[in-house]
């Protein structure tokens, strides 16, 4: 008899959810049929970015008709602060204002337009005060929060003062708007006894319950918190979705009837944070054989008017500045601006970008100034796999590093050399359009680098007819996180995908859950998972030898695949189902939890030095651009991507991943700027000002490749995280565009700014140019 | 009064007690309990509001039209058939473009998704989907934040052009015109769709604070943006003659309320600068509502047909129960957001005159991102040449440089005619327009770009035109000129 082998691992499926989505019938927060009586939640927020509140009059909003409440600080009846890491987040502002849009008070009505009419009914009087608004400004004026971080090793100084080629410089990096496709939303719906039912958008159920439960003063156990799905999240709903749950259960608290809190489009993006512009100074020495020595770095993310997660980012940048390069002699010092902007956020990347972004540019400066090929460049100062060449600045020796690996293979199968070659040549017969390419390798730690964090639970119901509910306590925001555990799950049990379903993420299932975040949720969950499943395999395999009529100490030798339980090679057979009926009327429990933390992982900040991370993904892409030196506009012709996700659990969603991750630090880098005023209100809340990219901005010919043979020890089927990782990849788009200007004028340093709008790009085109006369162009266009 | 009347996955809506000002996005989620069409911005700018409706009178037959519920108004879809996402299946079978899209993994969080499917649909009944440009114009009207839109892109390219066997090609066969003409009033609020000029002149007569409307891609802003409660709206989309699109001997007539979608494949290929600028005008959704007539009299500095229509001395036509009279487009738009009518007259069409092939002539447009935004720079640049290569006349008119919509650059069109068309005269004509405008710096760019890219369009104008005198759109381009030939 042949049995299926059967598994859903490692083989392409599609999101569990994809029907749903094309047919309209997945459901968001903001989708939830209105429940009996539902009002709605708006803000009066702030005018300016700081201020002092010398009046706040809501008497005539609370008059008006159909206007249930007007909810100020004084309100709050538990603690009145909605923060992450430190309690320095009011809920609702109480006497000062710290940036445009920091909520003051809550309207509660019965329609949004019954809403805005209260909001315009408040009197608010805010008296300005001095505000701060770059990293630049905060570093002249000190205005700095929440500590300071110094990765150090070596002698810099002594090292920069015997390199063979030196320099320093300034690097500034934008911010960027998350832009999900579904804004931030809560509904709550208070139930019997001041219990809460909390239906949000958010990527930390947990957070919300417990945010929810200071604000109101009441146990957690108060309060449940369910997560359908997001319509995206990308680190902007870690901590900010909260805020919304909060203000919607003190409107519930106070009026004693469902709440939603929904942001249209601007409110969210007035409101909310968004990934840190960075300010950074170096200096960098490389050695005769251009080999990166030494690199100081003082780098400031511009933390808004809150901590929020800045001290994470600003952590996981330092941890990252060293990119895929052994550098001997570091020096990183971070700190945090405190200025009066909405605070900054967790954002895809979450700080390693900016870190990134700081050692490309030494190597891009390097390589022009020396006229060497940037990839060659970069590959000279991999980490290699040797003691000498393998410890990070924090001082962990790097298991088996794999950037030289996918160098070797990546410049191979995108043809690299011989493209450079070919566009250079381009080049010289093409007077206003330049080609260049670019190419980047990444390295990123995989874990929670406050390693409390790393921790999951899960919990699996097996029903007596076979079919099987999973619960864990991550969230689904279209990363795929669902159909990963339920392949995991699949395997476990050796069901169908078909005969689990992955239950929406809630506090009651689940507890004390760390946020979906830092490209873990597999990683972590999935071990859970896996976990919970063995323990139901252990209470399942001795009834399924008595189903299949064999002794029991024969029970290791059975296999479950594909609902099928048989032992290989013999004609004993039943099904999955089979066994679960039996074990019900035998009474064996068909529940289990599943928990996982990660082993060994403690780093020290105050001494940086440790083990953050419990491994490392891998990743390389070459990007090939065009640019039109008459407009500054830009393309990208082609990426090749090779990406390390160890052994993919589901191909199809890391490639989705992977082909995303880019296209939107593309869009970091490119097509997206945020334009503030001068009194710190956003120009750009809307897609009408903010352009993420569409669809003619994607690489004309795009090719992703997973590395193959890549498994990962120790981690759940040998695969990798991939959430965060490839958006570093995007870096190869600036360093094409860097090799295209390169040709405008040869041997000229280069200094373009990010993002690469295209005013931004003909501005260097023109420096570059200033000294080209007339004639000369003339003559090139003839030519 | 008549009642609103439509059908909304072929199920009949009658209502009479809603604002005529309600967004078909607003009535389909809040009142139809539809979710599945999403509310990603309000403003026509992310596609996730995507519906399809069925436009019978669509020149060439019937055709499916993806729009943007979000700015249309429920008097806009009187009489038609609207479609979303939860109507495309047929019982368990899911629609071919479903299908594709997700088993070809092309949604994540969902969100944008049922938008997407609701483009991908209109991809699937339009038979002029033959070139990679035309997918991307198809689709560019729907951000996605996670797929990094490659998926999205097979899917479309799998299914354009296939009409897949069903109902919906018999709800195309059998399409019939319904007339849209409408008397709806909810409390202080009135729409008019009036079906004759006659009926025209009597409302605008009786109401003359009334304000015209007919795609509504940028008045219904108000509404959706601004909240505003407008008193008093008249349509124009009830009027069959303001929709003739022609070709008649050598000129192209563009009725006032001809969609610009259906004036892009008119354009195709004797008004191919038109042509061009309508690729990056705006998403398929908005071209398949908006309209000649509304982006002229709304008289924007960023509007783009305006530069290009007076490169091409395109000529306006007005009537009013008076008559009608004519001028040029470039008289037509008088000043910021102001044009030449008189109260009680409308613009009725346009014509455009053939270019002749003693002309050069490009349009452009310059903005962060090349497709679905707004201009930072606009051009339609225009010279004639005689036999001894001298410019004798030259229109470079210019948006978003000036207040005024498509401003002429005078005194770099000084500085061509009569001399060579040369490279030499078009660097002193491009110095001289610098000296032409003085442009504002916001956020879609400083004074100073705008004036260099201004310059820069007209020396790519001439390096473009080197080997043709309307070159055609280019393959995908990089940037809006075309400045490499050897493609």
């Amino acid at each position: 008899m042949t049995h299926s082998q059967k598994t859903p691992l490692h083989r392409p499926a599609p999101h569990e959810s994809c029907y749903l989505h094309v047919k309209g019938e997945a459901r968001y927060v903001h989708d939830v049929p209105p429940p009996p009586g539902l009002l709605h939640a708006a803000l009066v927020t702030s005018p300016v970015a700081h201020g002092r509140i010398v009046e706040l009059d809501v008497s005539a909003a609370r008059a008006l008709p159909r206007v249930h409440a007007v909810l100020t600080a004084a309100d709050v009846p538990g603690v009145n602060d909605c923060s992450a890491v430190i309690a320095d987040e009011p809920l609702l502002a109480d006497g000062e204002v710290h940036c445009c849009g920091q909520a003051i008070a809550v309207v509660v009505a019965e329609s949004l337009a019954d809403c805005r009419a209260a909001v315009a009914a408040v009197k608010l009087r805010v008296e300005a005060l001095p505000a701060i608004f770059s990293s630049r400004e905060a570093v002249a004026a000190g205005s700095y929060m929440n500590g300071v971080h110094i990765i150090e090793r070596g002698d810099v100084q002594g090292a920069l003062a015997r390199c063979a080629l030196r320099f320093s410089g300034e690097i500034e990096t934008s911010g960027q708007e998350h832009f999900y496709l579904e804004t931030h939303a809560a509904l709550v719906l208070p139930e019997e006894g001041g219990t809460y039912k909390i239906t949000s958008s958010t990527q930390h159920p947990s957070e919300v319950q417990a945010n929810v439960a200071k604000v109101l003063g009441i146990p957690r156990n108060r309060i449940v918190v369910e997560v359908l799905r997001m319509g995206g999240g990308f680190g902007g709903k870690e901590t900010q979705g909260a805020h919304l749950a909060a203000w919607a259960a003190l409107a519930a608290r106070h009026t004693g009837r469902p709440v939603e809190c929904w942001m249209n489009r601007d409110q969210d993006m007035l409101f909310s944070g968004k990934r840190h512009p960075w300010y950074s100074r170096y200096e960098a020495g490389f050695d005769a054989h251009g080999v990166l020595q030494a690199l100081d770095v003082f780098t400031v993310p511009n933390g808004g008017w809150s901590n929020d997660l800045s001290r994470a980012i600003l952590d996981r940048c330092l941890f990252h500045i060293d990119n895929a390069y052994f550098i001997p002699h570091v020096r990183f010092e971070g700190r945090i601006a405190r200025t009066n902007r909405p605070s900054n956020t967790a954002f895809r990347g979450f700080g390693a970008p900016q870190g990134v972004m700081i050692v490309e540019e030494v190597f891009n400066r390097a390589a022009e100034a020396l006229g060497l090929d940037p990839a060659e460049l970069r590959s000279r100062s991999f980490y290699r796999d040797d003691e000498e060449h393998n410890r990070t600045p924090y001082d962990f020796p790097l298991p088996g590093p794999r950037s030289q690996r996918i160098h070797e293979e990546l410049m191979e199968s995108s043809e690299y050399v011989a493209r450079r070659e070919a566009l250079e040549a381009f080049n010289q017969r093409s007077p206003l359009v330049k080609r260049g390419i670019g190419y980047q390798p990444l390295k990123f730690g995989v874990s929670f680098t406050h390693s409390m964090l790393n921790q999951a639970g899960a919990l699996v119901l097996i029903y007596s007819d076979g079919s099987v509910q999973l619960n864990h306590g991550g969230t689904e925001m279209g990363q795929g996180l669902h159909t990963k555990m339920m392949a995991v799950c699949a395997h476990e049990l050796g069901v169908p995908m078909g005969r689990i379903r992955a239950m929406n993420t809630a506090t009651d299932k689940v507890p004390n859950t760390s946020a979906t975040a830092a490209s873990a949720g597999t990683d972590l969950n999935g071990a859970a998972v896996h976990a919970a499943c063995v323990t139901l395999l252990a209470r399942l395999r001795p009834v399924a030898a008595k189903v299949l009529g064999v002794d029991v100490a024969r029970a290791p030798d059975i296999a479950f695949a594909d609902g099928q339980v048989y032992i290989p090679g013999e004609s004993y057979e039943t099904s999955f189902d089979a066994v679960v009926r039996r074990a019900y009327e035998d009474q064996v429990s068909l529940s289990s939890t599943g928990y996982y933390r990660t082993p060994n992982i403690k780093y020290d900040a105050s001494i940086g030095r440790g083990k953050p991370f419990h491994y490392y993904a891998y990743g390389a892409a070459v990007s090939e651009v065009e640019v039109n030196l008459l407009t500054g506009e830009h393309r990208v012709l082609r990426t090749d991507i090779l990406h390390d996700v160890g052994d993919s659990l589901v191909p199809s969603i890391d490639r989705g991943q992977i082909e995303g991750a880019f296209v939107q630090g593309l869009g970091w880098l490119s097509c997206e700027e945020l334009v503030w005023n001068d009194k710190g209100f956003l120009l750009t809340h809307s897609p009408d000002s903010y352009k993420i990219p569409t669809i003619g901005n994607m690489p004309t010919d795009f090719r992703v490749e997973l590395l193959q043979q890549a498994t990962q020890p120790d981690v759940i089927h040998g695969s990798k995280a991939v959430g965060e990782p490839p958006f570093l990849l995007a870096i190869s788009m600036v360093t094409a565009l860097r090799h295209a200007l390169a040709s405008v004028r040869p041997g000229a340093a280069i200094e373009l700014k990010v993002p690469c709008t295209p005013e931004a790009v003909l501005r260097e085109i023109e420096r570059l140019r200033e000294a080209v006369t007339v004639q000369e162009r003339q003559h090139e266009l003839t030519t | 009064m008549n009642a609103l009347r439509f059908y909304v996955n072929d199920h009949l809506v009658e209502e009479s007690a809603v604002s005529p000002t309600t967004t078909l996005l607003y009535y389909l989620r809040e009142k139809l309990g539809l979710f599945a069409t999403k509310e990603g911005c309000n403003e026509g700018d992310c596609g996730a509001c995507t519906v399809a409706i069925v436009d019978a009178m669509a020149p060439g037959g019937p055709k499916f039209r993806a729009i943007n519920s979000c700015l249309v108004l429920l008097p806009m879809v009187q009489g038609k058939r609207v479609y979303t996402a939860e109507g495309l299946a047929t019982g368990d079978d899911l629609h071919e473009v479903q299908k594709r899209l997700a088993e070809g993994f092309g949604s994540q969080c969902g969100y944008c998704t049922p938008g997407v499917v609701m483009s991908m649909f209109e991809a699937a009944y339009r038979e002029d989907l033959d070139e990679d440009w035309k997918l991307d114009d198809q689709m560019c009207g729907n951000l996605c934040r996670c797929t990094g839109y490659k998926p999205i892109y097979d899917a479309t390219r799998e299914v354009a052009g296939t009409r897949p066997e069903g109902r919906f090609r018999d709800v195309l066969e059998k399409a019939e015109a319904s007339p849209m003409t409408l008397t709806y009033e909810h409390g202080a609020q009135r729409y008019f769709t009036p079906d004759s000029f006659e009926a025209l002149w009597d409302v605008l007569e009786d109401h003359p604070t009334a304000r015209l409307v007919s795609g509504g891609t940028d008045l219904s802003l108000e509404v959706s943006k601004q909240f505003k409660i407008l008193p008093l709206l008249v349509s124009v989309e009830g009027l069959d003659a303001l929709r003739r699109l022609a070709v008649d001997g050598d000129t192209l007539f563009i009725g006032a309320t001809a969609r610009l979608a259906d004036v892009e494949d008119v354009t195709a290929e004797r008004w191919q600068p038109i042509h061009r600028m309508l690729r990056f005008f705006g998403a398929r959704q908005i071209k398949n509502r908006a309209t000649i007539g509304g982006n002229l009299c709304t008289a924007s500095p960023i509007g783009d047909m305006g530069p290009i229509l007076v490169a091409l001395g395109a000529t306006a036509h007005l009537g009013s129960r008076e008559g009608s009279r004519s001028m040029s487009v470039q008289d037509f738009l008088v000043g910021y957001r102001q044009t030449a009518l008189q109260p009680s007259e409308i613009l009725t069409h346009v014509t455009v005159p053939a270019i002749p092939a003693t002309a050069r002539c490009v349009a452009y447009k310059v903005s962060k991102r090349q497709e679905l935004d707004i201009s930072a720079v606009s051009a339609g640049l225009y010279v004639e040449l005689d036999e001894a290569n001298t410019v004798t006349l030259a229109r470079l008119s210019f948006g978003g440089l000036s207040a005024r919509p498509a401003t002429r650059a005078a005194q770099a069109e000084r500085a061509l005619v009569g001399a060579q068309w040369t490279l030499e005269s078009v660097e002193r004509a491009a110095q001289s327009l610098k000296e032409d405008f003085n442009p504002i710096s916001d956020h879609r760019g400083s004074s100073w770009y705008r004036s260099m890219v201004a310059s820069n369009l007209l020396r790519g104008f001439f390096h473009e035109t080197a080997s043709g005198a309307v070159p055609a759109l280019p393959y995908r381009p990089t940037a809006t000129v075309n400045s490499f030939a050897g493609r």
